[in-house]
């Protein structure tokens, strides 16, 4: 497997995967820059009109109270999934072609997951009350119900985060270290000196550096499992057909993969082609991040052939009627046909060694994956909440433009904050691309008679 | 004039770097200390140091997190407000276990991260090392040696004679306050 395409030196590779920090921004950057930071705007003009009037803008009704607030968030947390995958779980497996991706998956873990937080947060109708999740003495001496899934979520998402990004910026000081001692610019060395807190490799510091790196990593495995087993205990935990189910955990997770590794896919394909890092983000790579593709697909296809299979030999009749009638023939079923094209048919294309290594079919395929797991979620929530036990309860959802205009938002969002992150942090790990580099070249020399 | 604080000998490959820390220890020479671009294999134990302990301070860290966080569910929803829902255990060891499984890793890993720039007395943006001329390469593509002055085998010729013999690229004088 070519992990780097030719022999650079280590000098030369670190002025290839660093300069782009101190280059000149191209008009494209700008342009994406531009029209992110408008969709941002949007963000943030409706998120604070609905802090000001409250939910009632969206289109949420009784039975479909969660909708697409509750959809977003477990996509975003979904998406977050494979930069963990990679940055932690590829780590503790030895795997060599994850070095020149971790740094900017887990990236997308951040991003992903900050836009995440932002659903359940707006979904409360009263935000500013958010820290009654949390155990603090207060005068009525009401204390929050920990047998409920949502202290979990609450928990499971804030050690998400703040465990990927003390992985994540461990991980880049070596690199912040490099552009601080490289870059031409004065206010980049300053900035980035800032940034690299005194690091200086020494042997002395990297013994302790390691062990923290390996025990982070090791930490952040689990969560991987953990975090959206949680997500799905909030739907598992309830009674509602179609939700009530002990394949969720694993379902969930899966899933999560799954689209986070699409998603994956979606960013890998232009950094290699704008930044030309062709050489360390191969055709192998992309041949892997498609192979993970499918495999993690069908696992997901095999869930949802698991939930008709529970559905029709349990022969309850709710959960027949959802799955059977109101997951494909009901108001909205177009998110389940899609989700069956999307995520069935079109992950079969990962079969072909040629959509593998093509970046740019394998870049359209992402963004179907992308929306097709979208689609699952919403299938999971609306279409199942549509469809109670109490026929006189069932009512159909229809989002807003509010809906539609947040949800489009954080895509802006998570973009801004993804190019900002390609413009001023190393996207590449070059501390992890160099040793690798010697372990190559090492490897070489030793082959040779 | 500032005090000298030890010699840093300029090394191109990691071979040479940990050849030289090995044969450095063995003729004596305790206060050593490496910098290098990414891990080199074999060179901490070359300069005589031990394992990092700081996966038992976090793993310490972690089980006061999963003991803190199963108190604090039992005493809220046992002890000062159960609720009786649809008849089910106020004290429930199961639903409590996620919780306290998230405020292990939580707990682990913040005191992993603080213990890591605790013990390597990190941040330090202005240090002594830095102003060594050439340094830079330290963090690219070079290896350097440094033998503290502290050292009782320290004596700058002979040492800066025996680098010269070992391989060193470069040799430069750190001089600082501390």
């Amino acid at each position: 497997m070519a992990l780097i395409v030719g022999q650079p030196t280590d000098a030369e590779l670190t002025d290839q995967l660093l300069s782009p920090l101190w280059g000149r921004k191209s008009r494209g950057w700008l342009i994406a820059y531009a029209i992110a930071g408008l969709g941002t705007l949007v963000l943030l003009v409706l998120a604070t009109w609905t802090v000001c009037v409250g939910i009632g803008l969206w289109g949420n009704n009784i039975p479909v109270a969660w909708a697409f607030a509750i959809t977003n968030f477990v996509w975003w947390i979904g998406i977050g999934h494979a930069g963990t995958f990679i940055s932690a779980i590829l780590l503790l497996f030895e795997q060599r072609w994850r070095t020149s991706i971790n740094r900017f998956a887990e990236a997308m873990t951040l991003f992903a997951v900050m836009q995440a937080g932002l659903f359940p947060i707006l979904h409360l109708g009263r935000p500013w009350f958010f820290y009654w999740l949390l155990p603090y003495p207060a005068t009525m001496q009401v204390w929050p119900n920990f047998k409920s899934a949502l202290p979990w979520d609450a928990a499971a998402v804030f050690t998400y985060f703040t465990i990927s990004l003390l992985f994540w910026y461990l991980g880049a000081l070596p690199d912040l270290a490099a552009v601080r001692d490289r870059t031409p610019k004065r206010w980049q060395k300053v900035v980035y000196g800032v940034l690299a807190l005194g690091w200086r490799g020494s042997v002395n510091h990297l013994r302790h550096y390691r062990i923290v790196y390996g025990l982070l990593g090791g930490l952040a495995t689990p969560l991987v499992l953990s975090v959206h087993s949680v997500v799905s205990s909030d739907f598992a935990i309830a009674q509602l057909s179609g939700w009530h189910s002990t394949i969720f955990p694993p379902y969930f997770v899966a899933g999560a993969i799954f689209s986070g590794f699409a998603m994956v896919l979606t960013l890998m394909v232009p950094i290699r082609r704008v930044f030309r890092f062709q050489n360390v983000i191969t055709d192998d790579h992309l041949d892997n991040v498609g192979k993970l593709l499918l495999a993690t697909g069908w696992v997901v296809d095999y869930a949802y052939f698991c939930e008709w299979a529970l559905a029709w030999y349990g022969g309850e009749k709710g959960e027949m009627y959802t799955m059977f009638h109101g997951l494909p023939f009901s108001e909205n079923a177009w998110a389940f046909w899609i989700t069956m094209f999307c995520n069935v048919v079109v992950t079969q294309a990962f079969w072909f060694r040629r959509v593998r290594r093509s970046a740019a079919i394998a870049w359209v395929l992402s963004i179907v994956i992308n929306i097709g797991m979208w689609c699952e979620r919403f299938s999971i929530i609306v279409l199942s909440l549509q469809r109670g036990h109490l026929p006189s309860m069932w009512h159909a959802y229809h989002p807003t433009f509010v809906d539609w205009g947040i949800l489009f938002g954080t895509i802006a969002f998570f973009a801004l904050l993804y190019l900002g992150f390609l413009r001023w942090f190393p996207v590449v790990p070059t501390s992890e691309v160099r040793e690798l580099n010697h372990t190559l070249a090492r490897e070489r020399a030793e082959a040779r008679p | 004039m500032k005090r000298a604080l030890g010699l840093m000998a300029e090394f191109g490959t990691p071979d040479e770097v940990t050849a030289a820390a090995r044969t450095l220890r063995a003729s004596g020479y305790r206060q050593l200390d490496a910098y290098v671009p990414y891990p080199v294999e074999g060179l901490d134990e070359a300069l005589g140091f031990r394992r990092s302990w700081l996966n038992w301070g976090a793993g310490a860290a972690g089980a006061f997190g999963a003991a803190f966080a199963f108190w604090i569910q039992w005493i809220t929803n046992h002890r000062l407000l159960p609720l009786n829902i649809g008849g089910r255990p106020s004290f429930a060891i199961a639903a409590f276990l996620i919780i306290v499984f998230e405020t292990m890793v939580l707990f682990t890993g913040v005191a992993a991260f603080v213990l890591f720039f605790w013990t390597c007395r990190l941040p330090k943006l202005a240090h002594p090392l830095f102003r060594v001329e050439g340094f830079e390469s330290a963090s690219v593509d070079r290896f350097w040696l440094g033998v503290s002055a502290d050292d009782d085998q320290f004596d700058v010729e002979r040492t800066e004679s025996e680098l010269r013999r070992l391989g060193a690229t470069r040799i430069e004088i750190a001089r600082g306050v501390s």
